[in-house]
Protein backbone atom coordinates (compact mmCIF):
# COMPACT_ATOMS: atom_id res chain seq x y z
CA UNK A 1 0.00 0.00 0.00
CA UNK A 2 2.79 2.39 0.77
CA UNK A 3 3.59 2.32 -2.72
CA UNK A 4 0.65 3.62 -3.59
CA UNK A 5 0.27 6.23 -1.32
CA UNK A 6 4.22 7.35 -1.67
CA UNK A 7 3.48 8.01 -4.88
CA UNK A 8 0.33 9.46 -5.74
CA UNK A 9 2.29 12.55 -7.59
CA UNK A 10 2.97 9.93 -10.66
CA UNK A 11 -0.14 8.25 -10.44
CA UNK A 12 -2.05 11.93 -10.89
CA UNK A 13 0.90 13.03 -13.32
CA UNK A 14 0.02 9.80 -15.18
CA UNK A 15 -3.86 9.89 -15.05
CA UNK A 16 -4.10 13.57 -16.20
CA UNK A 17 -2.31 13.00 -19.25
CA UNK A 18 -4.93 10.02 -19.97
CA UNK A 19 -7.79 12.26 -19.11
CA UNK A 20 -6.16 15.05 -21.68
CA UNK A 21 -5.26 12.69 -24.19
CA UNK A 22 -9.18 10.80 -24.03
CA UNK A 23 -10.47 14.29 -24.25
CA UNK A 24 -8.57 15.56 -27.07
CA UNK A 25 -9.31 12.80 -29.30
CA UNK A 26 -12.90 12.57 -28.24
CA UNK A 27 -13.48 15.91 -29.49
CA UNK A 28 -11.57 15.32 -33.09
CA UNK A 29 -13.23 11.94 -33.23
CA UNK A 30 -16.52 13.55 -32.78
CA UNK A 31 -15.87 15.98 -35.48
CA UNK A 32 -14.24 13.12 -38.01
CA UNK A 33 -17.12 10.57 -37.02
CA UNK A 34 -19.98 13.34 -37.50
CA UNK A 35 -18.00 14.04 -40.61
CA UNK A 36 -17.61 10.60 -42.02
CA UNK A 37 -21.45 9.87 -40.50
CA UNK A 38 -22.55 12.36 -43.06
CA UNK A 39 -20.76 11.63 -45.88
CA UNK A 40 -22.57 7.50 -45.33
CA UNK A 41 -26.10 9.01 -45.43
CA UNK A 42 -25.52 12.07 -48.15
CA UNK A 43 -26.67 11.56 -51.37
CA UNK A 44 -23.54 12.12 -52.93
CA UNK A 45 -22.00 8.15 -53.84
CA UNK A 46 -18.30 8.94 -53.95
CA UNK A 47 -18.75 10.50 -50.44
CA UNK A 48 -20.71 7.40 -49.49
CA UNK A 49 -18.37 4.86 -50.68
CA UNK A 50 -15.06 6.79 -49.23
CA UNK A 51 -16.66 6.79 -46.11
CA UNK A 52 -17.95 3.13 -46.15
CA UNK A 53 -14.42 2.24 -47.31
CA UNK A 54 -13.02 4.22 -44.10
CA UNK A 55 -14.72 2.67 -41.29
CA UNK A 56 -14.48 -1.13 -42.71
CA UNK A 57 -10.75 -0.39 -43.30
CA UNK A 58 -10.14 1.30 -39.53
CA UNK A 59 -12.50 -1.68 -37.87
CA UNK A 60 -11.20 -4.42 -38.87
CA UNK A 61 -6.92 -2.63 -38.22
CA UNK A 62 -5.58 -3.13 -34.34
CA UNK A 63 -5.39 0.33 -32.78
CA UNK A 64 -1.82 -0.55 -32.82
CA UNK A 65 -1.54 -0.79 -36.84
CA UNK A 66 -2.83 2.78 -36.16
CA UNK A 67 -0.69 3.85 -34.00
CA UNK A 68 2.47 2.74 -35.94
CA UNK A 69 1.45 4.03 -39.35
CA UNK A 70 0.42 7.70 -37.68
CA UNK A 71 4.06 7.48 -36.58
CA UNK A 72 5.91 6.37 -39.70
CA UNK A 73 3.58 7.33 -42.66
CA UNK A 74 2.59 10.99 -41.49
CA UNK A 75 6.30 11.90 -41.30
CA UNK A 76 6.65 10.50 -44.86
CA UNK A 77 3.84 13.15 -46.02
CA UNK A 78 5.40 16.09 -44.66
CA UNK A 79 2.79 16.20 -41.49
CA UNK A 80 5.56 15.77 -38.33
CA UNK A 81 4.11 16.60 -35.22
CA UNK A 82 5.13 15.08 -31.25
CA UNK A 83 4.52 12.37 -30.37
CA UNK A 84 1.78 13.59 -27.96
CA UNK A 85 -0.09 15.23 -30.98
CA UNK A 86 0.61 11.90 -33.12
CA UNK A 87 -1.25 9.92 -30.33
CA UNK A 88 -3.94 12.67 -30.15
CA UNK A 89 -4.11 12.07 -34.01
CA UNK A 90 -4.05 8.00 -33.92
CA UNK A 91 -6.79 7.51 -31.39
CA UNK A 92 -9.28 10.29 -33.07
CA UNK A 93 -8.65 8.63 -36.25
CA UNK A 94 -9.49 4.95 -34.74
CA UNK A 95 -12.14 5.95 -33.04
CA UNK A 96 -13.66 8.49 -35.66
CA UNK A 97 -14.81 5.12 -37.48
CA UNK A 98 -16.94 3.92 -34.25
CA UNK A 99 -18.57 7.26 -33.52
CA UNK A 100 -19.66 7.13 -37.30
CA UNK A 101 -21.37 3.84 -37.04
CA UNK A 102 -23.00 5.39 -33.59
CA UNK A 103 -23.79 8.32 -35.45
CA UNK A 104 -24.91 6.62 -38.87
CA UNK A 105 -27.47 4.20 -37.18
CA UNK A 106 -28.76 6.81 -34.97
CA UNK A 107 -29.93 8.87 -37.92
CA UNK A 108 -30.89 5.35 -39.72
CA UNK A 109 -33.24 4.85 -36.58
CA UNK A 110 -35.58 7.64 -36.94
CA UNK A 111 -38.52 6.25 -38.79
CA UNK A 112 -38.56 7.42 -42.56
CA UNK A 113 -41.71 8.79 -42.09
CA UNK A 114 -41.15 11.35 -39.76
CA UNK A 115 -38.79 12.91 -42.82
CA UNK A 116 -41.37 12.39 -45.20
CA UNK A 117 -43.57 14.00 -43.14
CA UNK A 118 -41.57 17.42 -42.52
CA UNK A 119 -40.81 17.16 -45.82
CA UNK A 120 -44.63 16.96 -46.66
CA UNK A 121 -45.05 20.20 -44.78
CA UNK A 122 -43.05 21.76 -46.48
CA UNK A 123 -40.04 21.88 -44.62
CA UNK A 124 -36.60 22.39 -46.47
CA UNK A 125 -33.86 19.91 -46.07
CA UNK A 126 -32.24 22.18 -43.67
CA UNK A 127 -35.20 22.02 -41.35
CA UNK A 128 -35.91 18.82 -41.50
CA UNK A 129 -32.48 17.49 -40.38
CA UNK A 130 -32.49 20.49 -37.59
CA UNK A 131 -36.31 20.15 -36.17
CA UNK A 132 -37.04 16.69 -36.88
CA UNK A 133 -34.66 14.05 -37.63
CA UNK A 134 -31.48 14.98 -35.55
CA UNK A 135 -33.14 15.56 -32.16
CA UNK A 136 -34.33 12.01 -32.28
CA UNK A 137 -31.72 10.77 -33.45
CA UNK A 138 -29.62 12.19 -30.94
CA UNK A 139 -31.38 10.28 -28.31
CA UNK A 140 -30.33 7.12 -30.16
CA UNK A 141 -27.00 8.25 -30.87
CA UNK A 142 -25.88 9.26 -27.21
CA UNK A 143 -25.67 5.57 -25.22
CA UNK A 144 -23.83 3.63 -27.89
CA UNK A 145 -21.62 7.04 -27.79
CA UNK A 146 -21.03 6.51 -24.37
CA UNK A 147 -19.53 2.93 -25.10
CA UNK A 148 -17.09 4.03 -27.74
CA UNK A 149 -15.30 7.35 -25.64
CA UNK A 150 -15.02 4.91 -22.54
CA UNK A 151 -13.31 2.01 -24.77
CA UNK A 152 -11.80 5.17 -25.82
CA UNK A 153 -10.93 6.29 -22.30
CA UNK A 154 -9.02 2.63 -22.29
CA UNK A 155 -7.34 2.21 -25.44
CA UNK A 156 -5.09 5.74 -24.62
CA UNK A 157 -3.31 3.08 -22.46
CA UNK A 158 -2.02 1.89 -26.07
CA UNK A 159 -0.21 5.73 -25.81
CA UNK A 160 2.05 4.43 -23.61
CA UNK A 161 3.43 1.99 -26.06
CA UNK A 162 4.77 5.24 -28.18
CA UNK A 163 6.40 7.46 -25.61
CA UNK A 164 3.40 9.04 -23.51
CA UNK A 165 3.88 9.05 -20.40
CA UNK A 166 0.11 7.84 -18.92
CA UNK A 167 -1.77 6.06 -16.90
CA UNK A 168 -0.75 2.32 -17.60
CA UNK A 169 2.79 3.47 -17.94
CA UNK A 170 2.62 5.27 -14.31
CA UNK A 171 1.69 1.70 -13.31
CA UNK A 172 4.01 -0.29 -14.99
CA UNK A 173 7.14 2.42 -13.76
CA UNK A 174 6.08 1.91 -10.31
CA UNK A 175 5.85 -2.00 -10.64
CA UNK A 176 9.29 -1.90 -11.85
CA UNK A 177 10.34 0.21 -9.01
CA UNK A 178 8.37 -1.26 -6.07
CA UNK A 179 8.20 -5.18 -7.32
CA UNK A 180 6.98 -6.27 -4.12
CA UNK A 181 3.96 -4.57 -3.59
CA UNK A 182 3.38 -5.28 -7.50
CA UNK A 183 -0.65 -6.28 -7.05
CA UNK A 184 -1.57 -3.30 -4.95
CA UNK A 185 -0.02 -0.95 -7.56
CA UNK A 186 -2.06 -2.88 -10.08
CA UNK A 187 -5.03 -2.48 -7.73
CA UNK A 188 -4.60 1.22 -7.82
CA UNK A 189 -4.25 1.78 -11.06
CA UNK A 190 -7.70 -0.20 -12.35
CA UNK A 191 -9.64 1.09 -9.98
CA UNK A 192 -8.69 4.54 -11.15
CA UNK A 193 -9.95 3.52 -14.65
CA UNK A 194 -12.87 2.57 -13.19
CA UNK A 195 -13.17 5.33 -11.57
CA UNK A 196 -12.92 7.39 -14.40
CA UNK A 197 -15.47 5.54 -16.53
CA UNK A 198 -17.20 5.31 -13.75
CA UNK A 199 -17.32 9.15 -14.26
CA UNK A 200 -17.92 9.35 -17.84
CA UNK A 201 -21.27 7.13 -17.78
CA UNK A 202 -22.63 8.87 -15.10
CA UNK A 203 -21.82 12.04 -16.84
CA UNK A 204 -23.16 10.51 -20.07
CA UNK A 205 -26.19 9.76 -18.07
CA UNK A 206 -27.31 12.86 -17.30
CA UNK A 207 -26.60 13.96 -21.02
CA UNK A 208 -29.13 10.82 -22.30
CA UNK A 209 -31.69 11.91 -19.74
CA UNK A 210 -31.36 15.85 -21.02
CA UNK A 211 -31.58 14.32 -24.83
CA UNK A 212 -34.13 11.84 -24.89
CA UNK A 213 -37.39 12.93 -26.17
CA UNK A 214 -40.41 11.71 -25.30
CA UNK A 215 -42.24 9.77 -28.28
CA UNK B 1 -28.32 0.49 -50.10
CA UNK B 2 -31.24 0.84 -47.55
CA UNK B 3 -34.28 3.60 -48.53
CA UNK B 4 -32.98 7.31 -48.00
CA UNK B 5 -34.76 8.47 -44.89
CA UNK B 6 -33.37 12.28 -45.37
CA UNK B 7 -34.12 12.55 -48.74
CA UNK B 8 -36.80 12.14 -50.88
CA UNK B 9 -37.21 10.05 -54.40
CA UNK B 10 -34.78 12.43 -56.82
CA UNK B 11 -36.55 15.09 -59.33
CA UNK B 12 -34.31 16.03 -62.69
CA UNK B 13 -33.20 19.25 -60.76
CA UNK B 14 -31.82 17.33 -57.26
CA UNK B 15 -30.23 14.56 -59.86
CA UNK B 16 -28.00 17.46 -61.53
CA UNK B 17 -27.04 18.76 -58.47
CA UNK B 18 -25.97 15.44 -57.22
CA UNK B 19 -24.17 14.81 -60.33
CA UNK B 20 -22.25 18.08 -59.18
CA UNK B 21 -21.68 17.29 -55.96
CA UNK B 22 -20.40 13.83 -57.04
CA UNK B 23 -17.98 15.22 -59.53
CA UNK B 24 -16.90 17.90 -57.12
CA UNK B 25 -16.39 15.21 -53.90
CA UNK B 26 -14.39 12.91 -56.23
CA UNK B 27 -12.12 15.50 -57.17
CA UNK B 28 -11.29 16.58 -53.62
CA UNK B 29 -10.76 13.07 -52.87
CA UNK B 30 -8.51 12.32 -55.89
CA UNK B 31 -6.74 15.48 -55.11
CA UNK B 32 -5.99 14.26 -51.71
CA UNK B 33 -4.92 11.08 -52.65
CA UNK B 34 -2.65 12.80 -55.41
CA UNK B 35 -1.43 15.50 -52.88
CA UNK B 36 -0.02 12.44 -50.30
CA UNK B 37 1.20 10.33 -53.18
CA UNK B 38 3.18 13.44 -54.74
CA UNK B 39 4.61 13.94 -51.06
CA UNK B 40 5.52 9.97 -50.32
CA UNK B 41 7.32 10.09 -53.80
CA UNK B 42 9.26 13.66 -52.57
CA UNK B 43 10.62 11.34 -49.43
CA UNK B 44 11.44 8.52 -51.76
CA UNK B 45 8.80 6.15 -50.26
CA UNK B 46 8.36 4.68 -54.24
CA UNK B 47 12.35 3.83 -54.55
CA UNK B 48 12.18 0.22 -55.24
CA UNK B 49 14.89 -0.53 -52.74
CA UNK B 50 11.79 -0.85 -50.09
CA UNK B 51 9.45 -3.20 -52.23
CA UNK B 52 12.14 -5.60 -53.52
CA UNK B 53 12.78 -7.30 -50.71
CA UNK B 54 9.02 -8.33 -50.31
CA UNK B 55 9.60 -9.80 -53.89
CA UNK B 56 13.01 -11.61 -53.64
CA UNK B 57 13.53 -12.35 -49.81
CA UNK B 58 10.95 -15.51 -49.80
CA UNK B 59 12.28 -16.32 -45.75
CA UNK B 60 10.52 -12.70 -44.92
CA UNK B 61 7.01 -14.49 -45.48
CA UNK B 62 8.36 -17.20 -43.54
CA UNK B 63 9.30 -15.14 -40.60
CA UNK B 64 5.88 -13.14 -41.24
CA UNK B 65 3.76 -16.34 -41.13
CA UNK B 66 5.46 -17.31 -37.83
CA UNK B 67 4.34 -14.24 -36.30
CA UNK B 68 0.92 -14.59 -37.92
CA UNK B 69 1.04 -18.45 -35.90
CA UNK B 70 1.46 -16.92 -33.17
CA UNK B 71 -1.19 -14.64 -33.32
CA UNK B 72 -3.55 -16.88 -34.06
CA UNK B 73 -2.04 -19.62 -31.60
CA UNK B 74 -2.89 -16.77 -28.77
CA UNK B 75 -6.04 -15.66 -30.23
CA UNK B 76 -6.87 -19.74 -30.17
CA UNK B 77 -6.30 -20.67 -26.34
CA UNK B 78 -7.87 -17.06 -25.49
CA UNK B 79 -10.85 -17.55 -27.14
CA UNK B 80 -11.56 -21.12 -25.31
CA UNK B 81 -10.71 -20.13 -22.28
CA UNK B 82 -12.29 -17.04 -22.48
CA UNK B 83 -15.32 -18.46 -23.83
CA UNK B 84 -15.55 -21.29 -21.01
CA UNK B 85 -15.15 -18.45 -18.22
CA UNK B 86 -17.74 -16.52 -19.81
CA UNK B 87 -20.40 -18.89 -19.57
CA UNK B 88 -19.65 -19.67 -15.96
CA UNK B 89 -19.40 -15.99 -15.14
CA UNK B 90 -22.66 -15.48 -17.26
CA UNK B 91 -24.91 -18.21 -15.71
CA UNK B 92 -23.32 -17.07 -11.88
CA UNK B 93 -24.55 -13.59 -12.93
CA UNK B 94 -27.73 -15.23 -13.70
CA UNK B 95 -28.11 -17.33 -10.50
CA UNK B 96 -30.97 -16.91 -7.98
CA UNK B 97 -28.57 -17.37 -5.52
CA UNK B 98 -26.59 -14.17 -4.41
CA UNK B 99 -23.13 -15.54 -3.04
CA UNK B 100 -22.76 -16.43 -6.44
CA UNK B 101 -24.10 -13.33 -8.03
CA UNK B 102 -22.54 -10.60 -6.61
CA UNK B 103 -19.23 -12.14 -7.35
CA UNK B 104 -19.61 -12.72 -10.82
CA UNK B 105 -21.38 -9.30 -11.05
CA UNK B 106 -18.15 -8.32 -9.56
CA UNK B 107 -15.70 -9.86 -11.87
CA UNK B 108 -17.53 -8.76 -15.30
CA UNK B 109 -17.86 -4.77 -14.30
CA UNK B 110 -14.07 -4.99 -13.27
CA UNK B 111 -12.54 -6.90 -16.11
CA UNK B 112 -14.75 -5.09 -18.45
CA UNK B 113 -13.72 -1.85 -17.16
CA UNK B 114 -10.07 -1.91 -16.89
CA UNK B 115 -8.17 -1.18 -19.99
CA UNK B 116 -6.84 -4.51 -22.00
CA UNK B 117 -2.73 -3.50 -22.43
CA UNK B 118 -3.12 -2.69 -18.30
CA UNK B 119 -4.04 -6.28 -17.29
CA UNK B 120 -1.86 -7.68 -19.79
CA UNK B 121 1.31 -5.28 -18.70
CA UNK B 122 0.33 -5.55 -14.89
CA UNK B 123 0.02 -8.94 -15.31
CA UNK B 124 3.32 -9.82 -16.85
CA UNK B 125 5.10 -7.45 -15.04
CA UNK B 126 3.97 -8.00 -11.49
CA UNK B 127 3.21 -11.87 -11.28
CA UNK B 128 6.88 -12.40 -11.48
CA UNK B 129 7.70 -9.82 -8.94
CA UNK B 130 5.06 -9.97 -6.30
CA UNK B 131 3.74 -13.75 -6.46
CA UNK B 132 6.92 -15.27 -7.91
CA UNK B 133 5.22 -16.98 -10.87
CA UNK B 134 6.95 -16.86 -14.08
CA UNK B 135 4.93 -16.12 -17.09
CA UNK B 136 5.89 -16.11 -20.37
CA UNK B 137 4.47 -13.22 -22.85
CA UNK B 138 1.87 -15.68 -24.66
CA UNK B 139 0.91 -16.23 -20.90
CA UNK B 140 0.53 -13.21 -19.81
CA UNK B 141 -1.40 -12.56 -23.13
CA UNK B 142 -3.71 -15.38 -23.17
CA UNK B 143 -4.26 -14.45 -19.34
CA UNK B 144 -5.43 -10.72 -19.80
CA UNK B 145 -7.04 -11.55 -23.46
CA UNK B 146 -8.73 -14.49 -21.42
CA UNK B 147 -10.44 -12.25 -18.58
CA UNK B 148 -10.82 -9.09 -20.36
CA UNK B 149 -12.53 -11.39 -23.04
CA UNK B 150 -14.50 -13.38 -20.56
CA UNK B 151 -16.13 -10.78 -19.04
CA UNK B 152 -17.65 -9.55 -22.77
CA UNK B 153 -18.30 -13.12 -23.45
CA UNK B 154 -20.36 -13.48 -19.81
CA UNK B 155 -22.59 -10.28 -20.89
CA UNK B 156 -22.84 -11.59 -24.70
CA UNK B 157 -24.33 -14.96 -23.43
CA UNK B 158 -26.25 -13.72 -20.45
CA UNK B 159 -28.25 -10.99 -23.31
CA UNK B 160 -28.76 -14.69 -25.46
CA UNK B 161 -30.21 -16.47 -22.46
CA UNK B 162 -32.18 -13.34 -21.69
CA UNK B 163 -33.44 -13.32 -25.11
CA UNK B 164 -35.49 -16.30 -25.22
CA UNK B 165 -39.06 -16.43 -24.33
CA UNK B 166 -39.63 -17.22 -20.88
CA UNK B 167 -42.29 -20.02 -21.69
CA UNK B 168 -39.12 -21.92 -22.89
CA UNK B 169 -37.71 -22.01 -19.43
CA UNK B 170 -41.52 -22.03 -17.73
CA UNK B 171 -41.71 -25.00 -19.68
CA UNK B 172 -38.89 -26.90 -18.30
CA UNK B 173 -39.77 -26.49 -15.05
CA UNK B 174 -42.95 -27.21 -15.46
CA UNK B 175 -41.61 -30.91 -16.49
CA UNK B 176 -39.74 -31.00 -13.50
CA UNK B 177 -36.54 -29.83 -15.02
CA UNK B 178 -33.93 -28.69 -12.35
CA UNK B 179 -32.12 -25.20 -12.79
CA UNK B 180 -29.20 -27.05 -14.15
CA UNK B 181 -30.49 -29.06 -16.31
CA UNK B 182 -32.56 -25.94 -17.20
CA UNK B 183 -29.61 -24.09 -17.83
CA UNK B 184 -27.65 -27.20 -19.59
CA UNK B 185 -30.45 -28.38 -21.55
CA UNK B 186 -32.65 -25.71 -23.10
CA UNK B 187 -31.37 -22.01 -22.41
CA UNK B 188 -27.75 -22.76 -23.60
CA UNK B 189 -27.92 -25.07 -26.65
CA UNK B 190 -30.87 -21.51 -27.86
CA UNK B 191 -28.66 -18.81 -26.65
CA UNK B 192 -25.65 -20.15 -28.52
CA UNK B 193 -28.12 -19.49 -31.94
CA UNK B 194 -28.59 -15.62 -30.88
CA UNK B 195 -25.47 -14.71 -29.96
CA UNK B 196 -22.99 -16.74 -32.75
CA UNK B 197 -22.92 -13.23 -34.35
CA UNK B 198 -22.07 -11.05 -31.61
CA UNK B 199 -19.77 -14.00 -30.42
CA UNK B 200 -17.96 -13.47 -34.01
CA UNK B 201 -17.65 -10.16 -33.72
CA UNK B 202 -16.05 -10.27 -30.31
CA UNK B 203 -13.74 -12.78 -31.75
CA UNK B 204 -12.30 -9.72 -34.14
CA UNK B 205 -12.13 -7.52 -31.36
CA UNK B 206 -10.00 -10.17 -29.81
CA UNK B 207 -7.85 -10.59 -32.53
CA UNK B 208 -7.03 -7.06 -33.13
CA UNK B 209 -6.30 -6.93 -29.36
CA UNK B 210 -3.76 -10.31 -29.96
CA UNK B 211 -1.35 -7.40 -31.11
CA UNK B 212 -1.11 -5.73 -27.89
CA UNK B 213 1.08 -8.85 -27.14
CA UNK B 214 4.01 -6.59 -29.08
CA UNK B 215 4.28 -4.24 -25.77
CA UNK B 216 5.24 -7.50 -24.07
CA UNK B 217 7.21 -8.76 -26.36
CA UNK B 218 5.64 -11.33 -27.32
CA UNK B 219 6.88 -12.40 -31.08
CA UNK B 220 3.25 -12.14 -32.79
CA UNK B 221 2.51 -10.53 -36.29
CA UNK B 222 3.41 -6.86 -35.64
CA UNK B 223 6.56 -7.42 -33.49
CA UNK B 224 7.76 -9.78 -36.01
CA UNK B 225 6.82 -7.29 -38.43
CA UNK B 226 8.95 -4.57 -36.43
CA UNK B 227 11.89 -6.95 -36.53
CA UNK B 228 11.99 -6.80 -40.36
CA UNK B 229 11.57 -3.58 -40.29
CA UNK B 230 14.91 -2.96 -38.37
CA UNK B 231 16.73 -4.24 -41.17
CA UNK B 232 15.13 -3.97 -44.10
CA UNK B 233 14.26 0.18 -42.83
CA UNK B 234 11.12 0.01 -44.74
CA UNK B 235 8.33 0.53 -42.06
CA UNK B 236 5.42 1.68 -44.17
CA UNK B 237 5.63 -0.56 -46.77
CA UNK B 238 6.13 -3.18 -43.57
CA UNK B 239 3.38 -2.08 -41.61
CA UNK B 240 0.76 -1.33 -44.72
CA UNK B 241 1.16 -4.74 -45.42
CA UNK B 242 0.15 -5.79 -41.84
CA UNK B 243 -2.63 -3.92 -41.67
CA UNK B 244 -3.83 -5.24 -45.09
CA UNK B 245 -2.93 -9.17 -43.28
CA UNK B 246 -5.39 -7.65 -39.96
CA UNK B 247 -8.03 -6.28 -42.20
CA UNK B 248 -8.56 -9.78 -44.47
CA UNK B 249 -8.75 -11.66 -41.91
CA UNK B 250 -10.94 -9.42 -40.02
CA UNK B 251 -13.23 -8.51 -43.00
CA UNK B 252 -13.67 -12.15 -43.66
CA UNK B 253 -15.05 -12.73 -39.98
CA UNK B 254 -17.33 -9.57 -40.55
CA UNK B 255 -18.59 -10.66 -43.12
CA UNK B 256 -19.01 -13.92 -41.55
CA UNK B 257 -21.36 -12.62 -38.87
CA UNK B 258 -23.60 -10.61 -41.05
CA UNK B 259 -24.15 -13.88 -43.00
CA UNK B 260 -24.88 -16.13 -39.82
CA UNK B 261 -27.23 -13.12 -38.73
CA UNK B 262 -29.09 -12.98 -42.04
CA UNK B 263 -28.91 -16.84 -41.98
CA UNK B 264 -30.83 -17.09 -38.75
CA UNK B 265 -33.14 -13.97 -39.05
CA UNK B 266 -34.53 -16.68 -42.09
CA UNK B 267 -34.55 -19.92 -40.59
CA UNK B 268 -36.13 -18.41 -37.19
CA UNK B 269 -39.06 -17.47 -39.43
CA UNK B 270 -38.97 -20.85 -41.57
CA UNK B 271 -39.07 -22.78 -38.10
CA UNK B 272 -42.61 -22.64 -37.55
CA UNK B 273 -43.72 -24.18 -41.06
CA UNK B 274 -40.79 -26.98 -39.82
CA UNK B 275 -42.16 -28.18 -36.53
CA UNK B 276 -45.32 -30.20 -38.40
CA UNK B 277 -42.86 -32.08 -39.76
CA UNK B 278 -40.81 -32.76 -37.61
CA UNK B 279 -43.75 -33.63 -35.11
CA UNK B 280 -44.48 -35.97 -37.62
CA UNK B 281 -41.82 -37.58 -38.16
CA UNK B 282 -41.81 -38.27 -34.40
CA UNK B 283 -45.16 -39.83 -33.97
Amino acid sequence: MDAVLDNLDVFAEGFTRTVTLTLLAAVGALLLGTLIAAMRVSPVPPLRWAGTAYVQLVRNTPLTVVFFLVVFGLPEVDVILSFFQFAVLALSLYTAAFVAEAVRSGILSVPSGQAEASRAVGMTFGQTLRLVVLPQAFANIVPPLASVFIALLKNTSIAGAFFIFEGTQSMARLINANGDQAIAILAAAALAYLGLSLISSALFGLLERRVTVSR
Amino acid sequence: MSTPVLYDVQGPRAKRRVLVASLVGLAALVLLVLLAVQRLADNGQFESRLYEPFLDQPDLYDRLRAGLMNTLTAAAYALVLASLLGIVLAFGRLSSRWFLRLPAVAVVEFFRGVPLLLLILGIFLSFPLALSIDLSALQALVLGLTLYNGAVIAEIVRAGVLAIPKGQSEAALAMGMSRGQLLRLVLLPQAVRIMLPSLISQLVVLLKDTSLGFVIGFEELLRTGGQVVQVLNNPLQMYVLIALVYISINGTLSLLATWVEGRQRRTVTTSATLAPTEAGAVL
